[in-house]
């Protein structure tokens, strides 16, 4: 099996509040993230695909159609968007690394139809990311 | 969250420290031969950055598998304290008798953090250099992911 993993990246902004949190919790839980007016990252995302290298191509899938998925079901989705109020997908869940990474998995996973999704990994800065896989995909699966 | 789908948090974090790479159990020769520059008497040093990865329920209230103040603190408290701007071979008791190489580095890493209450430690990556890194993951069968 061969991984294949393309990068893109977008910017986006987001605030955490729950509703059903007082505003000393919103405060004390998300600290900054909580500031009122929302604030905004340059989010990368790598997502891995998994499969054999076809015979006669040598491509797992053609990269072109994965920058044309990530295109139609990312970019357009939250390329400069306001992730609370512009993605449906994330209504009513905090846009933490986590939910984003799980929405985007969801998002991916069923248009990938050569070769089958492997990993989504986000990255909210250099320091900070989430990474979503399949439930019980084991070392040999991953590495 | 979806039982058929598995969410890692990864958090990167950053100290300087020094050590020299030494053996008792070897000869002056050996030493030198086997670790080279870096058995240079005085020691040398490195920007370490420790890749942390945490695995768990993502609560629906928070959207988070921890909280990163959480986890923040406990990896100040537990690594960063006793690591930033040391010497590892003098400073760190564990290293007094283990060569402090960024293999034992990173078990040593991953013995002080596997204790993190709010979820569940996955691997530990250290890198030493931006062309060297090193991963732990204990018992954790699918901690060797790429």
């Amino acid at each position: 099996m061969v991984l294949l993993t393309r990068k893109i990246e977008f910017a986006a902004s987001h605030i955490y509040h729950n509703p059903n949190f007082s505003a000393e919790e919103n405060r004390r839980i998300f600290g900054k993230c909580n500031n009122p007016h929302g604030h905004g990252h340059n989010y990368t995302l790598e997502v891995t695909v998994e499969g054999e290298p076809d015979p006669v191509t040598g491509m797992v899938l053609d990269l072109k159609e994965l920058k044309e998925i990530l295109e139609r079901e990312v970019m357009q989705r939250m390329d400069h968007r306001h992730l609370n109020y512009e993605v449906a997908e994330l209504a009513g869940q905090i846009p933490t690394c986590e939910n984003i990474a799980r929405v985007i998995w969801q998002l991916l996973e069923p248009k990938i139809t050569r070769g089958r999704l492997h990993r989504v990994r986000l990255y909210e800065s250099p320091d900070l990311f989430a990474d979503c896989y399949r439930n019980g995909a084991g070392a040999a699966g991953k590495s | 969250m979806s039982n058929a789908l598995k969410l890692e948090l990864g958090r990167r974090y950053r100290f300087s420290a020094s050590h020299r790479l030494h053996s008792a159990h070897l000869s002056e020769e050996e030493n030198c031969r086997v670790f080279g520059k870096c058995n240079n008497p005085h020691g040398h040093g490195h920007n370490y950055v420790v890749e942390v990865s945490m695995s768990g329920d993502v609560d629906p209230a928070t959207g988070m598998i921890a909280n990163l103040a959480d986890l923040d603190t406990f990896v100040e408290n537990q690594v960063l304290e006793e690591f930033d701007h040391k010497s590892l071979n003098e400073d760190v008791p564990a290293f007094r008798h283990k060569v402090p190489t960024t293999e034992n580095l990173c078990i040593e890493i991953f013995q002080r953090l596997k204790t993190f209450p709010k979820a569940k430690l996955e691997r530990i990556r250290v890198q030493e250099t931006g062309n060297n890194s090193f991963e732990y993951a204990g018992d954790n069968l699918e901690g060797n992911c790429p």
